[in-house]
């Protein structure tokens, strides 16, 4: 569904992805483990065109959208969940998914968004900026969602929420996953939420991929070892 | 007895001076309804707004030449076509100076600063050569001439009353557009994180410049609304940029509720103490008034309050 051949980025001279080979398939959740600074927040914006490509191809569904703008990437059939949840804090929830519509029209969120996230329908008139870590999050997902992605890009969804709510929101990925028959890439520093949701494991270090193994075949003491610091 | 008036006199002057200054606070709240969405939304200080405004006065005045001459018959309703012609004049300009100019400036607001600073000169400088140096005024139709008598000491002129008709009615289509509607949906998540809303699938490129155009678009409405109080110059529009960022920035940058109460009382203020004292001290009294208040609240009047 998602194939990235010899993607290279670079922030002006030093280059942070270095001929990065990636593909995941249709229904598959990938996710791509890797210490601070290892180039994992890169590859994300790469791939939603945040940050230009210095070289290599990105195609979903076999059509090439290397070349185009981000806006025409969502509406293509890509999402994306950052780093920071980055809801919009002044609009309401009910708001912040309503922005995700756009690209295939419609006036009203699909109710199994709020079917996935029930507490989004209780804060649905509140202010994305006063919820809380993890409704952030499930808002976040919701949003991207809206748009209805044929491929959902995680950033870091376990990022300054408490492991309880981790739990949830593994089995809630998978659950989208089975229901919408997307793929998921996400990328993750939490070994055990990765062990939870992954298909297929890859370990990036310096802009490479240097490991990658299928769950059921994990080394989880080596792949622990590149974590760790 | 209060400054030799009687209280009868002054409960009048008060009404008289209010009204007035009702007057002065719609074109106002048209300048900073515009500059609201432009610079409290967009983050541009665009210096070229009194100038967006003069166009509008400019094309306001020029309709009512042409109804005078080739149109006498339509020329009782020329305001209102003149009014959308503004609308639809500043509109396009500002659609050009943002594809031209404001697109390429977008993270850095010094720069728009001089950016638009200079272009405010070069228009200024060419409504000077089209239109000459003297400042004009517009041609009124009788029915819009005159005043209501209210009481025998009060009386309310019938443009004031129709430029606050006027203003009335865009403050509430442009709340409707910013707070109703799809597109002020995305125009406000644009503002909050113009990388997001990209990655949720809007495209911010031509958000930004309609979303400008109509900012400048609501100017030229306020250039309407200018000639009836005041003469049309090339530089008339810079005796209000400054006032008008003041009521931009004292009600709060983001807030429409906040422009509108600061633009009220910013103008009530000016034209009650204009009365009694001079021009020039009654703008020192509402700049001390305002930086005074800004010190106990720098982030304006209203605020939303949200977690960021």
């Amino acid at each position: 569904m998602l194939d990235v051949a010899k993607l290279k980025v670079s922030y002006g001279q030093s280059e942070v992805l270095h001929d990065l080979d990636l593909a995941v398939a249709a229904n598959e959740i990938v996710a791509v483990m890797g210490r601070n600074g290892m180039g994992k927040t890169t590859l994300m914006k790469a791939l939603m065109g945040i940050v230009p490509a210095a070289g290599g191809t990105v195609a979903l569904g076999g059509a090439d959208i290397t070349a185009l703008p981000t806006y025409q990437r969502v509406a293509r059939g890509i999402a994306y969940v950052p780093q920071g949840r980055m809801i919009f804090p002044a609009m309401t929830v009910a708001e912040n998914i309503e922005t995700g519509l756009f690209v295939h029209g419609g006036a009203r969120a699909p109710d199994y968004l709020y079917e996935l996230f029930p507490v989004l329908l209780e804060m649905k008139s509140r202010r994305g900026g006063n919820l809380s870590g993890g409704q952030q999050q499930q808002l976040a997902i919701a949003r991207a969602l809206a748009t209805q992605p044929k491929v959902l890009l995680l950033d870091e969804p376990t990022e300054g929420i408490q492991p309880s709510i981790i739990r949830d929101l593994a089995r809630t990925l998978r659950r989208i996953r089975d229901e919408r028959g997307l793929s998921i890439l996400v990328s993750e520093q939490v070994l055990s939420f990765a062990l939870d949701i992954a298909d297929r494991v890859l370990v990036i270090e310096n802009g490479r991929i240097v490991h990658e193994d299928a769950r059921a075949a994990l080394d989880e003491a080596k792949v622990a070892r590149y974590l760790s610091v | 007895m209060i400054f030799g008036y009687s209280f009868g006199d002054l409960g009048s002057i008060l009404a008289m001076q209010g009204f007035a200054g009702l007057i002065l606070f719609s074109v106002y709240v048209l300048m900073a309804l515009g500059l609201a969405v432009i610079f409290g939304q967009m983050g541009v200080i665009n210096m070229a707004h009194g100038e967006f405004m003069i166009l509008g006065a400019y094309v306001t005045y020029l309709c009512s030449h042409l109804f005078t001459a080739y149109l006498p018959g339509l020329f009782a309703i020329y305001f209102f076509v003149a009014v959308l012609l503004a609308f639809a004049a500043a509109f396009a300009l500002g659609l050009l100076v943002e594809w031209a100019m404001i697109r390429h400036l977008y993270r850095r607001p010094l720069d728009t600063l001089l950016a638009t600073w200079g272009l405010s000169l070069v228009l200024q400088q060419l409504y000077r050569s089209i239109f000459g140096a003297r400042e004009v005024g517009v041609e009124l139709p009788d029915w819009m001439m005159g005043s209501q008598h209210l009481t025998d000491t009060i009386e309310v002129p019938i443009n004031g009353l129709l430029v606050m008709g006027l203003t009335t009615i865009i403050t509430i289509g442009v709340f409707l557009l910013i707070y109703r509607s799809n597109w002020g949906k995305r125009i406000r998540a644009v503002m909050q994180n113009r990388t997001m809303a990209a990655a949720v699938g809007i495209d911010t490129e031509f958000v930004d410049r309609v979303t400008f155009g109509v900012g400048c678009g609501i100017a030229g409405v306020a250039g309407s609304a200018f000639t009836m109080i005041g003469s049309t110059s090339p530089t008339a529009g810079q005796l209000y940029i400054v006032d008008t960022f003041l009521v931009v920035v004292f009600g709060g940058a983001a807030s429409l509720l906040g422009t509108i109460a600061s633009a009220f009382s910013i103008s009530q203020t000016q034209s009650t103490i204009e009365f009694f004292l001079s021009g020039s001290m009654a703008k020192v009294l509402t700049l001390l008034a305002v930086v005074g208040i800004l010190m106990l609240r720098p982030q304006g009047l209203f605020v939303l309050k949200v977690r960021r």
